[in-house]
């Protein structure tokens, strides 16, 4: 029988650790719990349930500075952001509905937790880019702190980098302060079609390497861009490469035309306004749309853009294979059948092929699964014994997310 | 004054067997071990701090650099890494009994790959190096300290650096894909790669500014952007700096955010015209330049916003660089300011606080009163975007009791920075120099958790002691679980 701590106060929180670890109990930290599925499966008969911890309780729009509980949903915070014109420029997708959950839920303590970045990723940088600060409770009970809330800081060693991406393994964070920064006024997306995807990875990269910041740049292979809900994308019965350009209008139109031009060597294009491309790229970043069969494993490679088509291509070996690319190529999402090792094998020799590194994250399949397939990436044996030490220093007692990220030792 | 940790009168006492071993490791010239050749070595750009090194160790290879960690590690030896010693902070502070690890022999680029927007560079490399390396691609590396023609890569990863242009491009941390590193114990590690983030642990965030306290760094693998098609300033004049301050806040309001985007106050000002001539008005409080970069149609639109916010705020004087050639120069007082400042008084001594934008008139104003009640005189600049303040206190070492004055102002001013929701550092690092302020900031545990992240690297603390942390706890010490409370099963703890 699960029980279920319900801190209301980050003193709650200290008293919940403190209880856990002297009692040897591992805690299961939730906020909404819409990524429940990411990582390794926790056996612990005791869920950690932060989400009363929400609130902004500082936003100040000039400093581009904003603060907020651990259980505070990113949509209340978008929502605030949106009235300044302001937004979290790592543009987090919302992975909800590809774990099952409803879409809307996930709060801004997930979205740290798991360093969860979109398209924009690749121009203004990831979830653990834009944290600033935060207030924690470790493993072993005791409050600390890390940042403050400004950008420009140096002050000892930046916590905030181990916790992002930490998936709740140091500590439980009570509070965070992030950057937020001025929404672009205007959007517009390039298309091409029909490029296969070697081809794809040349006009992403001529893209980017241009001078006209380019906000994100995917491809979809035929199969996957019919499952859009843009009609220029859905309805072309084609691949669909896409790069985005925002900002100011002037600034916009410019080098939407601009690129247009630059890649029109690669065939005719289309563009898209407003509305259908914030959908497509809603779409892209939350990848359920694009890959919507739930029976499915799915796999998240971040690997070096120019590697992207060479790897998806080994992948493609795995029975019921289907991806797209994201990050200009460095960001495969591939779907496959999820049982025996789902593809684990492949996929993972397939990293090696590209010599300068990379990491497949199995994101989601069935539980036996994931129990005998680490979830995330294998590391070197040096690595992973500085992370043990490191998380071993935060929670002496394992008790906070055990065998979430690595696997249980023992 | 400074307290370092005492040394170790073993290590002393071995130190020719020391040099004899660090030769066998690293042949010829590469260990300097007369006291002429250590000299060099004994400060970096925080000079009011100086120490002979034990020993000096030039390696080439990385084995070479693990061999020598490896042999220190296992002999108790402290070593301090340094790249080209320009920290402000005494970041590269030598120890009486130290292995000063010297990266300037690892001065290769050794590839430039356009398509994934990067380059795979030693860290001995300039940060300039690198710019100029991807110049004819039109390509730069954006992270651009003052130091930029002299600083290292190695040393901008060790101390985060930042630089004029961060508020729109980010810091160091935000433009490194991977490391190639060496741990105390001998262990060569790579963090990242030419990928985005980490399937584990972000190590390449947590060694970013970690102040050569957590491992060496062998090889960096740095983002590339493009340049932007265009870059204008505009150079504003202002009555009072309230009025600059407010037209910062003004402009970030509108949805602006400029490549750059410096204040200097008055003090500041003239010492920089009479230096560099860069043409600035000398009947104003404070001035403000404004870049703005990326297509020209861009540029002009914004630079129209810009103009008419300053105006609205009450400025005197708006000048937008019509060329290159005059955008250089709006620049040219600001990046000579701490020069300027040199030539105006004997001797400086450059603060680094960070504060929230929005109160610093308060600081501003405090920092006049405690001109009077230090005795000395202040000179701003400040990277207004993003509230980083390098107040100049100007003083005379050679006057008794001055540098002491100089450096209890800025202690104060630090602890002001911190009081009003800011920070000690925001790109030089702690260092020595701020080291026993960071009680103003963290409580002990906030410390002590720190400290056990280096032991995690660095069980026995040899790798830069002595400085960031005031105290040195030992790690068997950090280590224990103590854990408070926790008996009773807490009932006022809602649970379902």
């Amino acid at each position: 029988m699960t029980e279920r701590l319900a801190p209301n106060t980050p003193e709650d929180v200290i008293a919940a650790v403190q209880w856990a670890a002297a009692n040897d109990a591992p805690l299961d930290i939730q906020g909404a719990g819409t990524k429940r599925g990411w990582g390794g499966v926790i056996r612990t008969n005791h869920v950690l349930d932060v989400s009363a911890l929400q609130g902004v309780t500082l936003y100040e729009a000039d400093e581009l500075v904003l603060s907020a509980g651990p259980g505070t949903t990113l949509i209340e915070i978008q929502t605030l952001l949106a009235e300044s014109g302001q937004q979290l420029a790592f543009e987090p997708p919302d992975l909800g509905p590809l774990f099952g959950q409803p879409p809307g839920l996930q709060t801004l303590g997930g979205v740290v937790a798991t360093n969860l970045s979109g398209p924009r990723r690749i121009k203004s940088g990831g979830a653990r880019d834009h944290f600033l600060g935060f207030s924690a409770v470790t493993g072993r009970g005791e409050a600390i702190k890390s940042g403050g809330r400004v950008v420009k800081n140096v002050t000892g060693y930046d916590l905030c980098k181990l916790f992002a991406g930490s998936f709740g393994t140091l500590g439980v964070m009570t509070t965070l302060t992030v950057k937020v920064l001025p929404a672009g006024e205007k959007t517009r997306t390039v298309l091409l079609y029909g490029l296969d995807d070697g081809v794809a990875m040349r006009a992403l990269t001529h893209a980017l390497n241009s001078a006209h910041e380019v906000s994100a740049a995917a491809h979809l292979p035929a199969g996957i861009a019919g499952r859009s809900a843009v009609g220029y994308v859905g309805d072309v019965a084609r691949s669909v490469t896409a790069v985005r350009v925002e900002g100011v209008g002037p600034s916009v139109e410019h080098r939407c035309a601009a690129l247009r031009e630059l890649l029109g060597i690669y065939g005719e294009g289309e563009e898209l306004h407003g509305h259908n491309s914030r959908t497509l790229w809603r779409e892209v970043a939350d990848v359920a749309t694009l890959l919507p069969d739930t029976e499915k494993a799915i796999w998240r490679l971040s690997v070096p853009p120019s590697m992207g088509p060479t790897i998806a291509q080994i992948c493609a070996g795995v029975p019921g294979a289907d991806w797209f690319y994201d990050w200009g190529g460095g960001l495969i999402w591939l779907a496959c059948d999820a049982a025996d090792e789902a593809g684990a094998n492949v996929v993972r020799t397939a990293l090696d092929h590209s010599h300068a590194g990379g990491h497949a994250t199995l994101m989601r399949a069935p539980d036996p699964v994931r129990q005998f397939i680490p979830p995330f990436q294998p590391q070197s044996a040096g690595v992973a014994a500085l992370s043990e030490r490191l998380r071993e220093n935060f929670d002496p007692k394992g008790i906070l997310n055990p065998g979430r990220m690595a696997p249980e030792p023992g | 004054m400074l307290k370092m940790p005492d040394p170790d009168k073993d290590v002393l006492a071995r130190r020719e067997e020391i040099v004899r071993a660090l030769r066998q490791i690293v042949p010829g010239e590469g260990v300097i071990d007369e006291e002429s050749g250590r000299r060099a070595y004994e400060c970096d750009g925080l000079t009011a701090y100086q120490q002979m090194p034990m020993v000096v160790v030039l390696p080439e290879t990385v084995e070479q650099v693990s061999a020598i960690l490896k042999y220190c590690d296992a002999g108790g030896i402290r070593v301090v890494p340094r790249g080209a010693g320009t920290s402000l902070s005494g970041g590269a502070l030598p120890l009486e009994d130290g292995v000063l690890l010297g990266l300037g022999k690892f001065n290769r680029i050794l590839e430039v790959d356009e398509d994934n927007r990067c380059a795979v560079v030693q860290p001995g490399v300039t940060n300039l190096a690198i710019t100029h390396a991807v110049t004819d691609r039109d390509m730069y590396y954006a992270p651009d300290p003052s130091s930029q023609i002299a600083c290292s890569i190695g040393g901008n990863v060790a101390e985060n650096s930042g630089g004029v242009h961060c508020l729109k491009y980010g810091l160091t941390t935000n433009n490194i894909l991977g490391v190639q590193m060496v741990l105390m114990d001998g262990e060569v590690v790579r963090f990242g790669g030419r990928h985005l983030d980490s399937a584990g642990y972000d190590f390449l965030g947590l060694i970013t500014g970690s102040e050569g306290l957590l491992g060496v760094i062998t090889e960096v693998t740095v983002r590339l952007l493009k340049k932007p098609e265009t870059a204008r300033a505009v150079l504003i004049g202002f009555p009072s700096t309230e009025q600059a301050g407010d037209t910062v806040g003004a402009i970030i309001g509108a949805g602006i955010v400029p490549g750059g985007m410096e204040m200097m106050d008055k003090p500041a000002i003239h010492a920089s015209e009479q230096f560099a001539n860069a043409g600035y008005p000398l009947d104003v409080e404070a001035i403000l330049i404004v870049e703005l970069d990326g297509p020209e149609v861009e540029v002009d639109y914004l630079i129209g916003r810009v103009e008419e916010l300053a105006r609205a705020e009450g400025a005197t004087e708006v000048r937008v660089s019509q060329n290159d050639e005059e955008r250089e120069r709006f620049w040219s007082g600001r990046k000579n300011a701490f020069p300027a400042v040199g030539r105006i008084s004997p001797d400086y001594y450059c603060m680094d606080g960070t504060i929230p934008r929005r109160r610093l008139s308060e600081v501003l104003a405090a920092m006049r009163d405690m001109e009077k009640k230090y005795g000395l005189r202040v000179a701003n600049v400040f990277h207004a975007g993003d509230g980083n303040l390098h107040p100049l206190i100007l003083y005379d070492a050679n006057v008794p009791g001055e540098l002491e004055r100089a450096e209890n102002f800025g202690a104060d001013i630090l602890k002001l920075c911190v009081k009003v929701g800011g920070v000690l550092t925001g790109e030089h690092g702690v260092g020595v120099e701020k080291r026993d302020l960071m009680g103003e900031m963290f409580t002990e545990d906030d410390l002590k958790q720190q400290q056990r992240v280096k032991c995690a690297f660095d069980p026995q603390q040899l790798l830069n002691p002595g400085k960031v942390f005031p105290t040195l706890h030992r790690c068997a010490e950090l280590g224990r679980v103590h854990i408070h409370g926790g008996q009773t099963r807490f009932p006022e703890l809602p649970r379902f």
